[in-house]
């Protein structure tokens, strides 16, 4: 099918943009349009107004400093995944951008976009979350940023006000001594998650955990932090029996209904499996770090 | 890049919608128009431009079959509001082929390895695979590198296995391998 009318503003600043977007309570803001435009076609979304911000100046950089990698909302997915900088701070960022869609989809769809539209099976929502990171945001009331604890509500909801642009999204660095890892499984490399977990683990130089940081997508409405399998490897040592134990212990988080894709109880098996792998290979980075 | 005159399909304009100017360079040539808002790239490919190389399958990003190199890079061109395209440097399968000299490796490729049936899909794997073969970055051709270059494009008739011979072939004739 194709999009109901709109009108079309191709945003010349963030100002202009927010402006715009207050004017028009039917007014949506339109980044790669690769979730957007799909659902446009198929009259699941009827925006009376598309502000288009992907021209707006230095709204395309990414920014690497002492906070972290600093995305700006027209940056495509391609364009952090490729960028070295970033990778050299946050590893984790490239691991999960390669499962995010195809190439052509990569190349147009960006990654303030993919925060904002939250698919609750979305891979860059959850490394935002794992990290700590937050969104920074511009309304008629001025700026403020959400820790991506809050921003993230439910499937394709988040705290953003209507009337909010996202201006950039902060991927904290990891500690320089942090192990990681990301792992997913999807049908077809490029599909959104059944199940995909990301981890940070550091050790102390005799292997035990200092901190585990864990999160999910896809298995819940949002993306999770699986709190229950930090806290089973927390003070413990990186072995084989505390990994499937972190993966018995995050299979509880599992609160995804069955569906046409996959049932709980796949899922559940999915993200033990997913959660045992990532944890054994993020302590092994770990500790060849500490070593 | 090989420029020829596009044609100009004779569509009565009989719509109230609102129009925006645009100008984009497609497969050599400048070309300027007037659109509506809510025209798809695919569709003003198509249906503006008359070239229908550029195939709809799925109009929601998933099939590959709209697939174009918008400024290098491949895109959805049904996920691309024309609007957006405007200064852009689009090409479309009509620039593979150098006119009547001659396919290009890909096309040849694809031709000798019967990695096409019915045809409809391979408009957008050539251009997915254009973009891969024309970047500098190392191709990856092992069975899974190659599966993983066209896992965004779909083809219901070949089962892939001679799309993947073809990519290698390509890769073969272009000293890539
Ligand atoms: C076939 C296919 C497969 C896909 N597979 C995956 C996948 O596996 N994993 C995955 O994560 N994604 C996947 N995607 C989605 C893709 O990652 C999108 O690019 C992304 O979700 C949205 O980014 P966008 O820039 O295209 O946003 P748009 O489509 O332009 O916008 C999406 C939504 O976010 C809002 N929005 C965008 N930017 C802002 C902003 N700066 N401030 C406020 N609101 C904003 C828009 O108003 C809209 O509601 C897939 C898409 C397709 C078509
Ligand atoms: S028609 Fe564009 S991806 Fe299917
Ligand atoms: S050859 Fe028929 S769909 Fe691919």
């Amino acid at each position: 099918m194709k999009p109901a009318l709109f009108e079309y503003h191709r945003a010349a600043s963030v100002a202009q943009a927010v402006d715009l977007l207050a004017e028009d309570p039917g007014a949506m803001i339109l980044a790669g349009g690769q979730s957007l435009v799909a659902a446009m076609n198929f009259r699941l979304a009827a925006p009376s107004r598309l502000i288009d911000i992907t021209r707006i100046p230095d709204l395309d950089r990414i920014a690497v400093t002492a906070e972290g990698v600093a995305v700006g909302a027209a940056v495509r997915h391609r364009t952090l995944e490729r960028h070295d900088g970033a990778h050299a701070v946050n590893p984790l960022i490239r691991a999960a951008q390669a499962h995010v869609a195809h190439v052509p989809i990569r190349n147009r769809g960006t990654v303030v976009g993919s925060l904002c539209h939250a698919d609750a099976a979305a891979e860059m929502p959850l490394v935002l979350l794992l990290c700590d990171g937050w969104v920074e945001l511009e309304g008629p009331g001025g700026n403020r940023r959400i820790p991506a604890e809050q921003f993230f509500r439910m499937h394709l909801t988040t705290a953003r006000a209507s009337d909010e642009l996202a201006t950039r999204a902060v991927f904290p660095a990891l500690p320089p001594d942090a192990g990681w890892a990301f792992a997913e499984f999807a049908r077809r490399k490029g599909d959104y998650a059944i199940a995909a977990v990301g981890a940070i683990v550091q050790c102390d130089a005799g292997g035990r955990i200092t901190r585990a940081r864990l999160a999910a997508c896809g298995i819940s409405s949002k993306p999770v932090r699986l709190g229950r399998a930090e806290a089973a490897l927390a003070g413990g040592t990186a072995d084989a029996t505390a990994a499937a134990e972190a993966g018995r212990a995050a299979a509880t988080h599992v609160d995804a209904a069955d569906d046409s894709i996959a049932t709980a109880a796949y899922r559940r098996h999915l993200v033990a499996a997913l959660t045992e792998r990532v944890v054994a290979e993020a302590a092994a980075r770990a500790r060849r770090g500490t070593e | 890049m090989n420029a020829r005159a596009l044609p100009r399909p004779q569509i009565p304009v009989n719509s109230a919608d609102p129009r925006h100017a645009v100008t984009l360079t497609v497969n050599g040539v400048e070309v300027s128009r007037e659109v509506s808002p809510r025209m798809l790239l695919s569709d003003f490919i198509r249906h503006e431009l008359g070239l229908t190389g550029t195939h709809v399958g799925c109009e929601h990003g998933v099939c590959g079959a709209c697939t174009v190199l918008i400024d290098g890079v491949s895109a959805r061109s049904c996920l691309t509001l024309a609007v957006q395209a405007d200064g852009a440097e689009l090409r479309t399968v009509e620039a593979l082929a150098d006119g009547d000299a001659g396919l290009s490796v890909l096309q040849q490729a694809f031709a000798e390895s019967h990695a096409l049936q019915c045809g409809y899909c391979t408009p957008g794997f050539l251009m997915a695979l254009t973009e891969h073969f024309e970047s500098g970055d190392p191709l990856d051709l092992s069975d899974e590198g190659i599966r993983e270059m066209i896992a965004g494009n779909l083809c219901r008739c070949t089962g892939y296995a001679n799309i993947v011979v073809a990519v290698r072939r390509a890769a073969e004739l272009s000293g890539r391998s």
